[in-house]
């Protein structure tokens, strides 16, 4: 996920820092033109210190956004070379079923990924409380997952869920749950893999949720208090909506973090896993295209499938915030 | 009364988290335990929980069956190259966008923030050709090369840079410094917790990524330590005890790196809001 990693609120960050209007500008009009080269005082000190930057930016992030591209428009192989010819590879993928089938699981997986958003709102208002003992031990415990290995919790993971003789189904015999060959079967596979996405995503929105609450004015909660409001009705009535915007910023990174799953499935399931084509994510789709059945033309569309998908989805949640995020 | 009353809300809200805290643990427990086990023993039914005997082997076992020594040095390498280059790459690009007034600023701002928003896929087959096209596949540079120029680093800094005073550059620009000293001398000291916020979250994608170097390096000798896994994963049978023991030893170092800096990681975490 590392490469690109694809980030937070961008949008927010494009307000440049100092503009030359306001005080300066006027001065400046005073004086007329021959003061314009003052508007760009630094021209040369830029460039030479933008020039590595830059040219990294274009070789490995602006020419691999065209040549992503022109490969999706283009037919050959790498060792014949590429050439432009249209957009048979659209069709071919759209036609297809497996990019649709990849596209429902990846939506499906973010959306029980999303059900983390909850747990961990309960979880940070918990560790919230004054002189609650033992909390930044708390923090440390909920936060390992965050920064291991996918690939090594992965292993553990699918050992633990295995048919045979796997904790899991040891612990739900006990119990009298169901047991079964979780990540084996194509009915429970995506949702087994998802509720690791839920266990290594839990500290990350954790902390930002804590984050958001040390914002919350104490002074309300106790107003809450005095008005005789209970622990549960001052989480719903008076944490819970001070909290949307940060509800909402985890809810947009756990989306955005979801559609990019790859690691995990990778491992959990293997390649000759019985339910693997039944539980492909787009990412997924888009490495066997790309990397393993080496058609790169197809991996292009399936990754600008990917774009598409993420702007619509992030788009989506912008507009439905206006409904329930409440800036103060 | 009311204190009473806090107490045993405490209580209750203590049995809760320890209750979550167990199950986010339980899995490295797990993991522990079994790699202790033998072959036998960890596919028995039912299961035991502690090891009939204790076999440390496992972890010597790792070592035997996949060049461990190799892949932890190209996964060091790779980090160590990556953060280096990230941290110059990214502070530059902050320090011109965020403290220089030049022609063309808000175009070229843009387009590092515009590859902010695509998600990684779309550079992955251009990023391997111009590899290949150097004829780097297999290399240390293959690894860390694009995660260097990553544009996350520029926008981290630049939002931090930004906060600065501008009478910071303005003094120092009386005293006849230019635009590189002010980088260095005045801004980048400044930019201390941000840097070390950038340090900790690149070690953390360098070291954790299975994608791109999964498709760069694809020799066992110059592979890092999760694509080895991986590998291992699929290669013979599943001997889980050493698969445990093995993983166990590659998540290590982060976790202990993440308990020794454990504010930094958080404050790295909240101020960039990212997922990891």
């Amino acid at each position: 996920m590392a490469t690109g990693t694809t980030g937070t609120g961008a949008p927010a960050g494009v307000t440049p820092a100092r503009r030359s209007g306001g005080a300066g500008g006027a001065i400046g009009a005073g004086r007329g033109r021959r003061d314009r080269p003052n508007r760009y005082p630094d021209n040369r000190w830029a460039a030479i210190l933008l020039a590595v930057p830059f040219a990294g930016l274009v070789i490995f992030y602006l020419w691999p956004l065209v040549r992503t591209v022109l490969l999706s428009l283009s037919e050959g192989t790498a060792f014949t070379g590429y050439s432009v010819t249209g957009f048979d590879n659209w069709q071919r993928v759209l036609d297809g079923g497996e990019v649709w089938g990849a596209l429902v699981n990846t939506l499906v997986y973010a959306a029980i990924v999303l059900l983390g958003v909850p747990i961990a709102m309960v979880l940070a208002a918990l560790l919230h409380q004054r002189e609650l003992r033992g909390r930044s031990f708390y923090r440390t415990l909920y936060f390992v997952p965050v920064v291991t290995m996918p690939v090594a919790v992965a292993m553990v993971w699918r050992y633990i869920y295995n048919g045979d003789f796997g904790l899991l189904n040891e612990v739900l015999d006990a119990v009298g749950g169901p047991t079964r060959a979780w990540v084996a079967d194509p009915d429970t596979a995506l949702y087994a893999v998802a509720v690791v996405g839920i266990w290594m995503a839990l500290g990350t929105n954790l902390i930002i949720l804590a984050a958001g609450l040390e914002a919350v004015p104490e002074s309300l909660e106790e107003a809450a208090t005095l008005d005789g409001a209970g622990p549960v009705r001052r989480f719903f009535s008076v944490t819970v909506p001070l909290l949307t915007p940060s509800i909402f910023l985890v809810s947009v990174l756990s989306v955005i973090g979801s559609l990019q799953m790859f690691d995990l499935l990778f491992i959990m399931l293997g390649r000759t896993n019985p339910a693997l084509a039944d539980s492909k994510t787009i990412v997924y789709l888009f490495y066997e295209e790309a990397f393993v059945r080496n058609d790169r033309p197809l991996g292009a569309v399936i990754a600008l499938i990917t774009l598409v998908v993420t702007l619509a989805v992030t788009a989506v949640q912008f507009r439905l915030q206006r409904r329930w995020v409440t800036y103060a | 009364m009311p204190e009473q009353r806090s107490r045993r809300r405490h209580v209750v809200t203590h049995v809760v988290l320890m209750a979550g805290a167990l199950l986010m643990v339980s899995p490295f427990l797990w993991q522990f335990l079994t790699s202790l086990k033998t072959l036998g023993e960890s596919t028995r039914v039912p299961p035991t929980v502690l090891p009939e005997a204790v076999r440390w082997e496992n972890y010597s076992a790792f070592f035997d069956v996949v060049p461990v020594g190799s892949m932890a040095v190209n996964s060091v390498l790779a980090l160590v190259l990556r953060v280096v280059g990230q941290l110059l790459v990214a502070s530059l690009a902050a320090y011109v966008f965020a403290r220089l007034r030049f022609r063309f600023r808000g175009p070229l701002l843009a387009c590092f923030l515009v590859v902010l928003m695509v998600p990684p896929q779309l550079f992955v087959i251009p990023q391997y050709e111009v590899i290949r096209t150097m004829g780097w596949l297999n290399s240390v540079q293959a690894l860390a090369l694009p995660g260097m120029f990553s544009a996350f680093g520029v926008f981290v800094l630049y939002q931090f840079m930004r906060t600065l005073p501008a009478e910071l550059d303005e003094a120092a620009r009386i005293d006849g410094a230019n635009p590189w000293q002010i980088y260095l001398r005045v801004i980048l000291p400044l930019c201390r917790p941000a840097l070390a916020a950038l340090t900790i979250l690149t070690s953390l994608f360098s070291w954790n990524d299975l994608l791109w170097p999964l498709i760069v390096n694809t020799i066992p000798d110059r592979m890092t330590l999760p694509v080895g896994l991986a590998t291992l994963q699929g290669a013979q049978g599943t001997d889980y005890p050493v698969l445990m023991a093995g993983s166990l030893l590659t998540i290590l170092p982060m976790v202990l790196v993440f308990v020794l800096l454990q504010k930094q990681f958080i404050r790295g975490i909240a101020m960039s809001g990212l997922k990891a």
